[in-house]
């Protein structure tokens, strides 16, 4: 398998082509060019759009599976409950303290091992490959881990060097979540911005140097700049993934204790599959939908801004 | 930290200058990769304890070790978990590229009017939130009696990895020079053969990248597996939740079980790691 490694972009010292110009032609040359695409575009549709618009008809109904014949039509009833609700809101706030500190953590973690990872020292694609590891271990692994290896008060890793008592996934219930999720979330950072690095000339770098600027300057004032879009990609990239963060949560504190770690996600398959509240469930996703919309505005712009660039070499 | 060597002057000493702040922060980096591969290495060393040296508390470093949790986690009811994982995660790469190497060869090379919406449209599903959906696929799939079944799940995962082979494909495909299939068409190349002589063997080190990338996805997710699957269709990540009891040595048989199911995701994830980035970003980074 180790052919993987010799990359595609060798050859290609010519900068990428262009995107041909779209078709023109006739009617049957257009559907000989959409041909290729309609299945994957047609699953894509009937495997993701038709569910959603399912839940949004869902989220008008008072519908509580373990009350039979309580299905009926309440319009805009469940999103009031939903809106109004302390849960949900408090879901929300949990959403967004936990999105937010692992982006912001693994970001910043992941741009000094980026800063790193970018100069050449013995043995570098060992330490890359150490560094990518915590991703690739299967998230529930790595929670289980985390939650009876390290965080466990008795016999917990964390205890076991520093000694005390602590049990803390139960004390710090979101630092511990949080701690998790950057732990499995920096490589990604990591990833995308050592790319972005990789990708500064480096004569500009060097004629810089010459000119006498020192280290921190050429940081802050080139490479920073330059890195900008990269890290507007990986917040928004990490914002998307982490908004549904669910399997660390399920494992390590079941959204607890009480709801402190409770977020979107969780306590909407808690309404759906433990208290059967198919109504209010549906409203509740609908309104994440809206939220992720909001958010993945921005994400789109920026992918499109890299888009651009690459379309434009 | 340590202070980095005097500032010295002149010709000679710059260079040693600069190799030994290259070999101080060449220690930063190893230093860090350690610390962060840490809580796998000691995952693996708990799974190699004796029973009595799990729980301890300073904990043992050095013990002798033992493969009776590993023959433990084998002795289990592993292998339907492994089993459905592998079916799930195979066939949906497969399904995934089948459907969107076509697509992603209709997104660039000869694309379709509208290519750039119909990209975008592939990466909005991606950021559609599965909470949203969840509940109509469970009821259809309790309806239809599709509920804990395999194929639910090859279909699931293959919706989810689709917008991400799609993109990624594309960026491949991209790569193709335009001088090479211009050259193919002069001598006399029709479509297929371009697409099977020329496209498919340039981009076959990247759709063996897309297919990995998938595999990995596919073989971790929790979320669907978790509501949708019960006793015959479960599949790895479930397997390790059935570890935990309340206390004492388990902790050894987890991590067993953790490792042996992590190994081929980190053995992919090792063999892509070059194509990793360009994937996780759906093709926006190279």
């Amino acid at each position: 398998m180790t052919d993987v490694i010799p990359r595609a972009d060798e050859k290609t010292d010519t900068p990428p082509p262009k995107t041909p110009a779209p078709a023109k032609g006739g009617a049957k040359e257009r559907w000989v060019r959409r041909a290729p695409l309609l299945p994957a575009l047609i699953f894509a549709i009937i495997v993701t759009q038709v569910p959603f618009l399912i839940t949004l008809y869902f989220s008008t109904l008072s519908w509580n599976a373990l009350r039979p014949g309580s299905k009926k039509f309440v319009g805009f009833d469940n999103y009031v409950t939903v809106l109004t609700d302390n849960r949900l809101r408090s879901a929300l706030f949990n959403t967004v303290v936990l999105t937010a500190g692992a982006v912001i953590f693994s970001m910043i973690l992941g741009l000094a091992l980026a800063v790193l990872l970018d100069r050449k020292f013995l043995g570098r694609s060992i330490v890359r490959t150490m560094l990518i590891t915590p991703f690739l271990i299967m998230p529930v692994a790595a929670a289980l881990l985390w939650k009876h290896g390290l965080y466990n008060p008795d016999y917990g890793l964390i205890n076991g060097i520093f000694g005390g008592n602590t049990a803390w996934a139960t004390t710090y219930p979101k630092t511990a979540i949080i701690a998790t999720l950057v732990w499995q979330w920096t490589p990604f950072m990591m990833l995308i911005l050592l790319a972005g690095l990789q990708s500064q000339s480096n004569e500009v770098l060097e004629a810089a140097r010459v000119d006498g600027a020192g280290a921190w300057r050429i940081f802050t004032q080139m490479t920073l700049p330059h890195l900008r879009q990269y890290l507007e990609l990986g917040a928004l990239l990490g914002s998307i993934y982490l908004v549904n963060t669910f399997d660390s949560i399920y494992t390590i504190t079941q959204g607890g204790p009480g709801t402190a770690t409770t977020n979107l996600p969780y306590e909407i398959s808690q309404t759906i599959f433990s208290k059967y509240e198919y109504g209010e469930a549906s409203a509740a996703g609908v309104v994440v939908v809206i939220l992720t919309i909001i958010v993945a505005t921005f994400a789109l712009r920026v992918i499109s801004g890299l888009f651009k660039v690459e379309e434009g070499r | 930290m340590t202070t980095i060597a005097p500032p010295v002057t002149g010709k000679a000493s710059t260079t040693t200058k600069r190799r030994i702040t290259n070999g101080f922060w060449g220690v930063v980096a190893w230093v860090a990769g350690i610390i962060f591969v840490f809580p796998v290495i000691w995952m693996i060393l708990t799974s190699l304890k004796q029973a009595r040296d799990v729980t301890t508390n300073p904990p043992v470093w050095f013990f002798t070790p033992t493969w009776d949790h590993y023959q433990k986690v084998f002795d289990t009811n592993i292998t339907p978990f492994l089993l459905n994982s592998l079916m799930a995660s195979v066939f949906s790469t497969l399904l995934v590229v089948v459907l969107a190497t076509p697509a992603a060869f209709a997104l660039s090379l000869r694309p379709v009017k509208k290519w750039t919406d119909v990209l975008f449209f592939f990466i909005s599903t991606k950021m559609l939130p599965v909470v949203a959906a969840v509940l109509p696929i469970y009821l259809l799939a309790v309806q239809i009696g599709m509920k804990d079944n395999i194929w639910t799940m090859v279909i699931l995962y293959t919706a989810m990895n689709l917008p991400l082979a799609v993109w990624m494909m594309r960026s491949f495909l991209l790569e193709v020079p335009r001088e090479v299939l211009e050259a193919g068409e002069v001598d006399g190349a029709g479509l297929v053969t371009s697409i099977r002589r020329i496209i498919l063997p340039m981009v076959a080190p990247g759709l063996a990248a897309t297919a990995l990338i998938c595999f990995i996805f596919s073989w971790n997710e929790f979320f669907l597996a978790v509501n949708l699957t019960d006793t015959n269709a479960s599949t790895a990540p479930i397997f390790l939740l059935g570890f935990i009891s309340g206390r004492g040595p388990f902790l050894a048989d987890l991590s067993a079980a953790a490792v042996l199911l992590s190994l081929p995701v980190l053995v992919a994830g090792w063999v892509a790691q070059n194509k990793l980035v360009r994937g996780l970003s759906m093709g926006a980074v190279k």
